[in-house]
This record gives C-alpha cells, structure tokens and sequence, in this order.
C-alpha cells in the first residue's frame, strides 16, 4: 500500500537546494537517511515541510534585505511616502499567504499524523511492500530501568539488558514501560520515539528495511546515570535472528525471575550487555502494574477496588500494599504479614492482560477519502445509524 | 564515580543544614565562591567608602518610581544573564570535551544542576526580568501617566523577583540545586528521586519570584486599562504597550497554574501526598500537561513585547507610520488566545492519540499565520520608508532574518510524525535558541539601544555597539548551526558523554560559537562602559534623539519624577510625531502641585522575609519557617497602618525643573 507522501517528496528531493542533504547524510544524519520505513517516511516529512515553509520564508528574507538595501537613508531616488499605512489588497495577501501555506501542511499533517500514528499496526515494510494480513508482528517488551534498558521477547523466552536484536522486514510491536521515572525509547533508525513512563504501557510498531548495526537510547533526561543509557540495536537477517535467539538461550546467565528483576531493577549505569531466559510471561504486565515486589496490589486491582467504590477506611491497610514509589519503602512490605487480606474482600476481577490484539491496519487511502463511496450515494446509507425501528430497545 | 546516597538527616535546629552542604569537594564551587565574596567585599567597600548606602537606599531600593524600579530589573537580569551564560560556557565546554571515553570536567551531579539551573535562570530571572524591567520603564510613559497604578505593589514585585533570583543563588554555595532539567518533570522530581534539597530549592525560588511576576502583571494591566491620557482610546495605544497588555493578561491568567502546579509538587515533597508520584493513583503526567499549560503561553509572554519593540523601532526608523496597525492589534491578540491552544506539543511522544497530535499540530501552525502577518506588516513598513540604520534598527534586521528560521524549524516541530524523530533532540534546543535569542534577545538589545538615551540622557556608544552585534549574530549561527545538524543526526539533550567520535567537531563548532558570543556580551558590557565614561559627547539634550514618534519621545530624557508636568491629550496613533507636525508647543508656565507616591522600604523587607522562608523551608528549620511567615504577615499588616503613602510635589519644584528644561533646549536648538 504505498503512500504518495514519499514519492511526492523524494521528488523533491531533486531541488538543487536539498540536493545538500542526502550528500551530507553521508555523515550520518541518520534521522533523514534511516533504516527502517516509518523513519524514512518521517524524515521525508520533514523534508517535504520544510520545502513548503521555504516557499515562504525565501521570499520573506529575500524581500527584507532588498527593501532594506533599496530604501536605506541615502537612497534618496527611493519612493518616500511616511503617511503611507494601510492597504486592503495587501492585507488579504500578507494574511493570506501564510494560511494557504498552512492549510497545505495542516492536511499533510492531518494524514502523516494518522498514516505514521505509532500505535497503528504497521500495513507495510516499504514501497509496495504490503504486510500479509495474518503475518503477526514480533512482539517485543521494554523496560526502561535507572539506567539501563531491559527488553522482553515473550514469543522467544528470552530477554536482553542492552541490547535489541530484530530481523529485518519483520514489523515489530513494542510495548513499552518503565520502573521508576520517565524515560523516551528512541531508536533514531528505526521509528520515531516514544516515553517510557511508569504504570503506564506505550505502543511503537516499526520496521527495519536494512540489517546493520545501530543505536538506540533514552531520548529523555532521566538522571544520574542518563548519558549511558544506551543500548545496541542489530538488524539481522531472519535466519541469523534466529541463531541469535538460540545463542542468546544458551548463554543466558539465568531465568528472568521476579527477584532476579527486582535486584535488576536497582540503579546501576554503565550496565553491560546480559542475556536472560524469560519464562515469566506475567513479569511485563506485573511491571506495568507495579507489582513485581511480593506483597504489593496491581494497580490494576486497585482501580478495580476504586470502580466499585474503595474500600473505605478499611482501604487504610492497602496503603503500603499501593506505595511502589519510594525505594525507601521498597523491600518493607512483609509479604505474609500483608497479605491480600482486604483485596482478597473485594477483588475478584481476574488479571486485567494488556496483552490485547491490535486493531487491523487501515488502509491509508480511507484517511484521504480515496476509495470511499460518495456521501450522497446509495451505499452510504449502509453507514449510517438504524432506523428508530430497528433499534433495539433499552 | 558512585551513584548519590539518600538524604541527610534532620535536626530540629538546622533541619538538613549540616557543614556537609557546603560543596567544599568541588573545586570549581570553591573557586567560584572565593571570588563571588572577594568581588563582593570590593563592591561593599566601594559603596561604603563612596557613602553611597543612603543614597542606594532613599533614591533606589525604596523607590515606587516606575522608571527606577524598571532599571532596577534591568540590572537584575543583565546580573543573572551573566551567570546563565556561565552555565552555557560550562555546558558546552563539557560537551566538546567528553569523548573518547573521556568523563570531561562535570560530574553527574553538577553537569545536571548546570543544565536544569542554565534553563531556570535563563527564563525566569533573565528574560522575565528583562521584560518586565522593559514594560515598566516605557509603557507609563507611551500611555502619558505619571507612574504605574499601583506603584508600592510594583516595587514589592520587584523585590521579590529578586529575593527568587537570590534563593536561586544560594543553591550554587549552600546545598545543591535541582538536577531534573528546567521543569522538574515528576516522578524524577518526586521526593523518592530527588530526595536532596535540589528540587526545593527550584520549587522556592520560583514561587517567590513568582508572586512578583504575577503581581506586577495586574499592575501592567490596570495601569494600561485605566491611566492611559486623555483621547488614548485602545486602538490609539502603540503597539508596544498593545502587546504589553497582552503578554501581562497571559502573565495573570497563566502565573497562577504555575503556582498550583508547583504548589501540588511540594505537597508531594513535604507532606507525603501523591499528586505526581507513581503510587496511589497518582498521574505525572497531569504534572506535564498542568506545567506546559502555563509554559507555553509563557514563551508568548517573553516575545510578545518584543514584537511590540520592533513594531516601535521599524517604524521611527524607517520615518513612517506602522503598515497596518490594526492588523497588527489583531495578530497580537490572536497570538494570546492561541498560546492557551498548543501546551499538548511539547509531549507529542507520550501516547496521545493520532487525532489529539493532529489537532495540537495545526493549532500551533495556525499560530504562525498571525505571527507571519507581524512580519509582513514589519516589511511593509520598510517598503518607501527612510531607513536609518542606527543599532536598534540593526538587530530588528537580524531579527527579521534570524527569527524566520527559528519560526519555521518551530512549524516543523509541530508537525506530529516529525516531532517524533526530532522531539528532545538538539534540533529542538537549536530551535528554541533560534526563537529566545533571535527574537526576545535580540529585541531587547533593540529596545535598550533605543531607550538607554531616554533613560540616562545620552546614547549608547555606537562603535562597541556594533562589535556586540556583529559578534552576537555570527556567534548565535555559529553556535546553534551545528546543534540543528547533530539533532539530525539523532543526538538528543542533556547528555554529558559521548560514545561517537564523529559527533566530537560540531560540538566543538558550537563551543566556537558560545565563545564569539561570550566575545558579544564583552563588547555590550564595554560598550555601557565605554558610554558611561564618554556621556558629556554622547549628551542628548533634545529628549528625541531618533525622531520618535510615542509619547516617552514628548518628555526630557531622563523623563522627570513626575513624566509630564502636564498630562498629554492624544489625538493620533503616533501622538507624539503628531504634537510635532501640527507644531505642538512646549508649555512654559501655569505648573500645579503634582500628587505622587512615597517611597517605602516595606516592600524590601517583606520580601527579605519571604527569602528567609523560602530558605527555611528548602532546609526544613522549621521554627524560622513559622518565625519568618509570622514576620511577613505582621509586617504586611503593619504597612497597612503606614499612612505617608503620598506627597505633593510643590509647583515651585516642577517650576523649577521645567524651565531648567526649557534653557536646556534653547541651548540644545
């Protein structure tokens, strides 16, 4: 399903004037010369924007040094009208043609926006490259720790600190999440990026279209050990991604535990590349829910205890059980002493999965109305709402 | 290299103060202090041995004139722009040093209160007191009033943007400041991640301040609404004092969310609740939508004002009314109602949806179509002007060519998709350096030498003057170009260490740059000095030394206590220029008793009050909290009964001073 957004732009590509920037990619403007489809697609965006601001901004700089070159002090030949301040024509032009400029970005944006929408399954690998309807993503969990990266493969049973292996044209779905403070998990070759915010899960589909090797980081300040929260990425073939899942199994220096992610989970920096085995397939959403630690309530039991209207004063005894913050507090809960006495009450909700499928891709070309039937065309009517009749009753 | 321990104790006389706070580790801090006491023992003596204690305290400290108190804050600002520049020098410096596995010269810990103190600094207690500093020098006097509405509240505004700037100060020798970046995003600037006094010290500092700020905003706005001459109808007012209206109603109406946000922070930090944090159902992210509600309009109040300067300087300059005022007035007041419709795009990246991104995108370009308008309006008062190319009109130039850029990267930002490979990457500080630089500095080195003449009676030297600027424009290219390359390149912000050692010459391109600019700010500073020690030839007798064409121009420079001995009656947009062409005449006689504010030191001492409390409180001494709360209260009760509030200057003083003015121009003409 190609879009025209990148042919549009890698048509403009050929003005002499952006003729400079591939050739300077050479020194690794990585963000305009990626490797994988969304980034490219968004680096053509950024591309192709700047153009339709320069159709602008040229003249304006253009004018200004010429205007103020013609109508200096001593160019006394110059027209000089100082009564002169009001013009309608030139009101509608000079209010005009940034509006027109915007409204062109604004649609592009509008569509660029839900086109490359990093939660949207990926309906493609590259031009004409359409993604097979059954073919499922490869799903991969991150963790931003202080300050280091942990990823998950349920699929594969393995995971990594500090590095992330993918196989080339296989979309990959992240889900992604973080231990104590906010985090941004960009990959700059891979896709745009995303936070990595505590209790909360963020989504990011992308795709590499060339194998190699490449960097990935956390695109936002998250303290002390910040500057080296940097993480490897490789780009394999889909054979070689394979050996590295079996490598990775053989060399795992032991199972990806609660506890051995507890002790994970404490502030180290310069943490070097370690390869678990990952048998857990809750630790991900325990993570998300901030329940690791033996002894704390998910968040997502909390809510569930809030919908139906707290717990009331005896919620009190919840407090600690919901104190997932402090490090100070971590490792004080005494799991038997607090055990789920007052959840155990309430709580009968089974464990909420984060894990749902995601929607199908869309088409991009509904986005643009191409495709669609036309408003005032019998097939419409199929969308709109049900006769009063056949409505059911409530 | 370990990773910091938790907090220290607290006692119940000192709370956390302990001699473990003072940085004695730090070569740099100990450095940085023997010289801040040595330069301040010098500057002490000096105004001890000159006898010039009463004299600061009588005609300067206590003062309610709006001119004085105005250069007041222009001395604040210009003080702590030094020390924000400081940080940037560091910052720089750090960066073209850590490569190659090299750790530079910052730790960590100070690397990180560098960047977040750099940011602080910069905005709160550089360009807001630059701003305000401006407004309440030049709007009383375009609007034709003897000083602002409230003229007490105005010097207590005052002082308490500066008590915020000294709490500020303090951190550099006494504890540490915050190490979260200019915002203190929670949960990092939660008590469980910052549990030192950093973040308290940010939190104080800016609630401080920001009483004042506020403040000093109702001031602007009444003073506008309500003192404005006789015949100044609203679509009469000069642009500068339109967008001053506007910058100090976004003042009032987003001060006050910074102030709940900051608030609902410190409860989290000092009594346990959990507004931000990550337990009990606490949202960080309301933290982020909540500080950027008021953050964006924030980055409208520091330039609109400066549009209004380059609204004042193109037009006197090129020898013509303003093209297009009423679309001017409008763009402006567009400009203030959109600011509160863009705060979600500073964090495209967290998750919204595509929708939501969609929206916030084309608002904030919509933004830029009144902001494009401005910049027509300013090149259609060029076209068949005269223009003359004195300084201010030099950087309105260097504005018009730079700012474009930084307007443009902006649009670029907001669109979503690009947002998300360029978001918190240096593409982002380049642009917003390209935005505060080439637009609110670059107006406010336009606007001071514009106005130095009106306020001191000579101009600013022209040779230096030129320096700076031939120095501040190559130096800002030099120094952020490379910053829009690397963030191409996929480098993000705040990082003190580099692993890639192709990343190595831009950074020390930019550093290259930092220092032209350093070389810049040199030059400004001789530049004042050089104008000080030369003000008999640069004398300005005439009281409009640019053909000016708003009412400041109408009075001597400097303007007398009272600004008009009579009030001004407008009949015209540029009143001024009008009174000269239909041969207005100066009057010399019939001078009446002029009705005026005391002065008053309250307004000092409430807020040296207010910094005892905030230090108090950064440090948990709690009795001189309560000490010092209590102090403030019963002081600001005790002014109430203050009843020397006013005094009449006689007819024979304004007399006097008029017809000294009247000899003055004989001789000048």
């Amino acid at each position: 399903m190609p879009s025209n957004l990148p042919r549009f732009s890698a048509r403009l590509r050929l003005l002499p004037l952006l003729a400079a920037l591939p050739s300077l990619s050479g020194c690794g403007l990585i963000v305009l010369d990626p490797a994988g489809d969304v980034a490219r697609q968004q680096g053509d965006l950024i591309v192709l924007s700047t153009v339709l601001m320069l159709l602008i901004i040229v003249p304006v700089m253009g004018l200004t040094i010429f205007f103020a070159w013609k109508y200096r002090a001593s160019n006394k030949e110059a027209t000089y009208r100082p009564d002169w301040d009001h013009s309608t024509q030139l009101e509608l032009v000079i209010w005009s043609a940034p509006l027109l400029i915007i409204i062109c970005l604004g649609a592009v944006t509008w569509v660029a926006t839900h086109l490359l929408d990093p939660y949207r399954p990926l309906a493609r690998t590259g031009p004409g490259q359409p993604v097979a309807a059954e073919a499922k993503p490869l799903d991969v969990q991150v963790v931003a720790l202080d300050w280091k990266w942990l990823f998950i493969y349920p699929e594969q049973g393995v995971a990594t600190v500090n590095e992330l292996a993918l196989p080339v044209n296989r979309p990959v779905r992240f889900r992604i999440s973080s231990s104590s403070v906010m985090n941004s998990f960009y990959v700059p070759a891979l896709a745009g990026q995303i936070y990595a915010m505590p209790g909360m899960e963020t989504k990011l589909h992308g795709v590499f279209d060339k194998t190699g090797d490449y960097t990935g980081f956390s695109a936002n300040y998250s303290g002390w050990g910040f500057s080296n929260m940097r993480f490897a990425v490789k780009s394999l073939p889909a054979g070689e991604f394979d050996k590295w899942v079996a490598a990775t199994k053989a060399s795992a220096e032991g199972d990806l535990s609660r506890n051995t992610y507890l002790k994970l989970e404490k502030p180290t920096h310069k943490e070097p590349v370690r390869r678990f085995a990952a048998s857990d397939p809750q630790l991900f959403d325990a993570v998300v829910n901030m329940c690791v630690e033996p002894g704390k309530m998910c968040m997502h039991d909390m809510m569930s205890l809030d919908a139906k209207g707290g717990a009331g004063i005896a919620g009190i005894g919840n407090v600690r059980q919901v104190t997932y913050d402090k490090f100070a507090a971590r490792g004080t809960v005494d799991a038997a002493r607090w055990s789920m006495r007052y959840v155990a009450a309430y709580c009968s909700s089974p464990v909420m999965s984060n894990d749902r499928p995601d929607a199908k891709p869309v088409a991009p070309e509904k986005l643009k109305g191409e495709g669609l039937p036309h408003p005032s065309k019998p097939e419409r009517t199929a969308l709109r709402a049900p006769a009063a009749a056949e409505r059911p009753l409530s | 290299m370990t990773i910091p321990h938790p907090a220290p104790e607290t006692g119940p006389i000192l709370g956390k103060l302990s001699l473990e706070a003072l940085p004695l580790h730090e070569p740099i801090l100990v450095v940085t202090f023997i010289g801040v006491v040595l330069g301040g023992i010098a500057v002490l003596g000096l105004i001890t041995k000159f006898r010039l204690w009463g004299y600061l305290w009588t005609e300067w400290f206590t003062t309610v004139d709006h001119k004085r108190i105005g250069i007041m804050y222009m001395i604040l600002g210009l003080i702590m722009f030094l020390r924000g520049f400081a940080d940037a020098i560091m910052m720089r410096l750090q960066q073209a040093m850590a490569f190659g596995g090299s750790e530079g010269y910052l730790t960590p810990h100070h690397y990180d209160q560098v960047f977040t103190a750099h940011g602080v600094i910069m905005i709160f207690f550089v360009a807001m007191p630059f701003i305000t500093g401006l407004m309440n020098y030049v709007v009383p006097l375009q609007i034709g009033a003897r000083d602002v509405s409230f003229p007490f509240l105005n010097n207590f505004s005052f002082w308490m943007t500066t008590a915020g700037a000294v709490l500020t100060m303090i951190s550099l020798f006494v504890g540490e400041y915050a190490q979260t970046g200019w915002l203190a995003y929670p949960p990092l600037s939660g008590i469980a991640y910052s549990p030192n006094v950093g973040v308290d010290y940010y939190i104080w500092g800016l609630q401080i301040a920001g009483v004042g700020t506020t403040l000093s905003g109702i001031n602007l706005i009444v003073t506008i609404l309500k003192l404005r001459a006789p015949g100044m109808g609203l679509m009469k007012m000069p642009v500068f004092t339109w967008t001053s209206l506007c910058a100090n109603i976004l003042i009032v109406a987003s001060f006050p969310i910074l102030t709940a946000t900051l608030v609902l922070l410190t409860l989290d930090r000092y009594v346990g609740t959990n507004f931000f944090t990550n337990d009990l159902g606490g949202s960080p992210m309301m933290y982020v939508n909540l500080i950027w509600i008021w953050g964006h309009p924030e980055v409208y109040i520091l330039v609109l004002p400066l549009f209004g300067v380059f609204s004042e300087v193109t037009s006197t300059f090129s020898g013509k009314r303003l093209f297009g005022y009423t679309s001017m007035v409008y763009a402006t007041i567009c400009i203030t109602i959109l600011s509160y419709l863009v705060w979600l795009h500073h964090f495209f990246t967290m998750g919204s949806g595509a929708s939501v991104n969609s929206f916030f995108g084309i608002t904030t370009m919509v933004i830029s179509i009144p902001t494009g308008a401005k910049l027509f309006n300013w090149l259609f008062t060029m076209y068949r002007g005269r223009i003359r190319f004195e300084l201010p009109m030099m950087w309105t130039i260097a504005f018009m060519l730079t700012f474009v850029i930084g307007g443009m990267t902006g649009v670029l930002l907001a669109v979503p998709p690009a947002d998300f490979v360029l978001h918190n990457s240096l593409f982002l500080i380049a642009h917003f350096h390209n935005v505060i630089i080439g637009g609110v500095l670059f107006g406010l080195f336009a606007a001071i030498n514009y106005w130095w003449p009106k306020a001191f009676g000579f101009k600013l030297d022209v040779f230096w003057g030129k320096i700076s600027f031939w120095c501040w424009v190559v130096g800002f290219w030099v120094a952020f170009t490379p910053l829009y390359i690397l963030g191409l390149m996929g480098v993000t912000r705040r990082m003190r260490v580099f692993d890639d050692p192709s990343l190595q010459i831009w950074f020390v391109i930019a550093g290259i740059g930092a220092a032209i600019i350093a070389a810049g700010i040199g030059a400004m500073l001789v530049q004042f000095a050089v104008s000080i020690w030369r003000r008999k030839e640069l004398r300005e007798e005439s009281g409009d030394p640019w053909e000016g064409r708003t009412l400041e121009w109408a009075t001597s420079s400097p303007p007398p206590d009272y600004n008009f001995a009579f009030t001004p009656v407008i009949h015209d947009l540029d009143a001024w220029y009008d009174m000269k062409t239909r041969g207005h005449q100066r009057p010399v006689d019939g001078y009446r008793d002029i009705h005026m504010p005391s002065n008053t030191g309250t307004g000092m001492i409430l807020s040296g009050f207010c910094l005892v409390m905030g230090f108090a409180l950064v440090w948990h001494i709690w009795w001189l909290v309560a000490l010092s709360f209590a102090a403030t209260i019963v002081g600001a009760i005790y002014h109430t009964f203050n009843y020397k509030r006013d005094f009449d200057i006689p007819a024979a003083t304004v007399t006097a001073v008029e017809e000294a003015r009247t000899r003055q121009l004989a001789a000048g003409a």
